[in-house]
């Protein structure tokens, strides 16, 4: 994590009134807490641990900003173009971006895809399942990290279906 | 919520599991960790058992407990848990088989010793023989569905001249109902009451009982008021019952907590009827009656503790109402949606078990039941006193509850003199009387 994506962090917590964030990936734990004059505010309970994956995915792409600095009209704001589509699992399992350790991934961010291409494979009980892409357009963000659990619902890959 | 609880009491860790319609539910917040297992259609989540064995594996679960319901008495997923390593908090797949097939468990019975309600040996295939054996048992008899429950393929025969076309018509009926239209016959008990011996049996052959619970109040042969004791049952009756149980565990090595359904006659004459091999939903006034923590009985056995070894009675009585989403005044149709106020009853002699909270959104998809109202005193008068304050302290605002008609309930005379079979809702209009 850079220097730029833990300022974002913070004025992330502040804007939120968030009192307390703690954030664990496989290189590093941060935890940050709001003091004093913020007011705390009873949040719903953290999120479960596999939708705890988003928030990080946001930060690593560095055009995000965490303020609404201008409507929608901007390409850097947190809220999406409304037009894109969520790509959701309907597996349970982990969820990988290749077909093998050592193998490329299946799709880029950037990339083309046609409906009924094989855009990830999802692993539950030592059975490995490819996963079609149920409409064509080109791969905005992956929402996953790779070899991560996946749940029912959960949003995968967000698609331009219009590029 | 009740295993989770227990659960964070003994320092284990939790999953939820839970279909999208369950989002918002209190067991996915309070629980360490949430799998969404599939869409609000029970048979593709709740139900769906390679959903659930993906969500195990992918959060390293050691153990499953199925609750009641769905597959919690589902002799293919306990065996699926086994295979794949991950313990099934609950008996072993053949002890499920045994007594999930009525015909079966009745033989194992007849085998044991355990006094069951004469009838046909099987299913009957020849109407001949099975009017001269209803003649035997002595009419009133009753025509039942092997597969079935909720009522469904049974027809009560008070002589012999309706008997033909009754067993036609159960039999169309069962097949519809369940797909199997093996129909068997039974003598018909008058004035019956339901009346259940708790029971927990561990690995090494040992099993011990907890008295009764009286489940007479019934609609549509779903209960709707427990109690325990029961105010029917008196030492020498519990005595006799609760080794009949004990008998009927051990004849299938049970292992687990689990109940035995019995049905008794106006002359305390007791005769066998089902066994559950799970926790059931009124588990808790065995519970409060004599301070005794049954899931965390049904987890150590699970670990492989053994089972204290001595019957357990009660010392306090407790009651407990089933408070569901219906409208008693039009006809118990349930009422889902949203629950602007929940505010439930405390204070002493109180036990709230419930999901719901101010806000929460009843989905429309599953059980209607939302609370269970325990209250529980020294004397069953003392509880029924304050059964009758917490009914008037509940509030909900938003849905229809069933609040209302339990409250009324408690003021009927012949529920307070204790004087009640499983008839008893079906004779008295309770709200309008």
């Amino acid at each position: 994590m850079d220097y730029k994506e833990i300022q974002d962090l913070i004025k992330l917590v502040k804007k939120n009134q968030i009192s307390e964030l703690e954030i664990e990936r496989k290189d590093f734990k941060i935890q940050i807490k709001s003091q004093g004059d913020d007011p705390i505010i009873q949040q719903v309970s953290m999120p479960a641990q596999p939708q705890l994956q988003q928030p990080m995915q946001q930060f690593s792409q560095p055009n995000v900003q965490p303020q609404h600095s201008q409507p929608d009209s901007s390409a850097e704001t947190e809220t999406e173009p409304s037009h894109l589509i969520e790509m959701k699992s309907s597996m349970i399992g982990t969820f990988y971006r290749a077909p093998g350790p050592d193998k490329d991934p299946y799709v880029g961010i950037g990339d083309s895809i046609k409906q009924g291409e094989v855009i990830c494979m999802i692993e539950a009980m030592k059975l490995f399942n490819e996963i079609e892409s149920e409409i064509s357009g080109k791969i905005v963000k992956i929402l996953v990290e790779d070899a991560t659990p996946v749940e029912f619902d959960q949003p995968l890959f967000l698609v331009d279906p219009k590029a | 919520m009740r295993i989770m609880r227990t659960c964070k009491e003994m320092g284990i860790k939790t999953v939820a599991v839970y279909s999208t319609a369950d989002k918002e539910s209190l067991h996915v917040r309070n629980a360490d960790e949430a799998v969404c297992i599939g869409p609000p259609n029970s048979k593709l989540s709740y139900l769906n058992m390679p959903n659930i064995m993906a969500a195990a594996e992918i959060t390293n679960a050691d153990a499953i407990h199925p609750g009641y319901g769905f597959l919690a008495e589902n002799a293919d997923f306990a065996e699926l848990c086994s295979d794949y390593n991950i313990k099934f908090i609950g008996p072993s797949p053949e002890m499920i088989r045994k007594m999930g097939d009525k015909i079966t468990a009745k033989e194992t019975m007849i085998a044991a010793g355990v006094p069951v309600i004469p009838g046909s040996e099987g299913l009957i295939t020849d109407i001949k023989e099975a009017k001269k054996l209803a003649k035997e048992i002595a009419y009133p008899v009753i025509l039942k569905a092997t597969a079935g429950g909720g009522g469904k393929g049974m027809r009560i025969v008070r002589e012999e001249i309706e008997f033909e076309k009754a067993f036609n018509t159960a039999q169309m009926e069962a097949g519809a109902s369940f797909g199997n239209d093996g129909i068997y016959l039974e003598k018909f008990i008058e004035e019956p009451r339901h009346i259940e011996i708790q029971i927990a049996g561990d690995q090494f052959g040992n099993v011990c009982h907890l008295s009764e619970r009286d489940c007479s109040i019934q609609r549509r042969h779903q209960k709707l008021v427990e109690e325990c004791p029961s105010p029917y049952v008196d030492d020498e009756l519990r005595k006799k019952m609760g080794d009949a149980a004990i008998e009927a565990a051990k004849a299938i090595n049970y292992e687990s907590v689990g109940t035995v359904e019995f049905l008794v006659d106006k002359n305390k004459n007791f005769y066998f009827m089902e066994m559950n091999t799970r926790i059931q939903v009124e588990h808790t006034v065995t519970e409060e009656s004599m301070d005794f923590d049954l899931i965390k009985e049904q987890i150590k056995i699970a670990a492989g503790e053994k089972v204290v070894g001595r019957a357990y009675f009660p010392r306090l009585h407790a009651i407990e109402c089933r408070i569901n989403a219906e409208d008693p005044y039009n006809n118990f149709m349930p009422s889902p949606g949203k629950i602007e106020t929940f505010y439930t009853p405390k204070g002493h002699g109180v036990r709230m078990e419930t999901h719901a909270y101010s806000g929460y959104t009843i989905p429309p998809f599953y059980d209607s039941m939302i609370a269970k109202l325990i209250t529980y005193g020294p004397t069953r008068n003392e509880a029924l006193a304050i059964m009758k304050r917490a009914l008037d302290e509940f509030v909900v605002i938003g849905v229809k509850t069933t609040i209302p008609f339990h409250r009324k309930l408690m003021d009927h005379p012949d529920f307070i003199s204790g004087n009640f079979d499983t008839k008893f809702l079906e004779q008295n209009d309770i709200l309008n009387e």
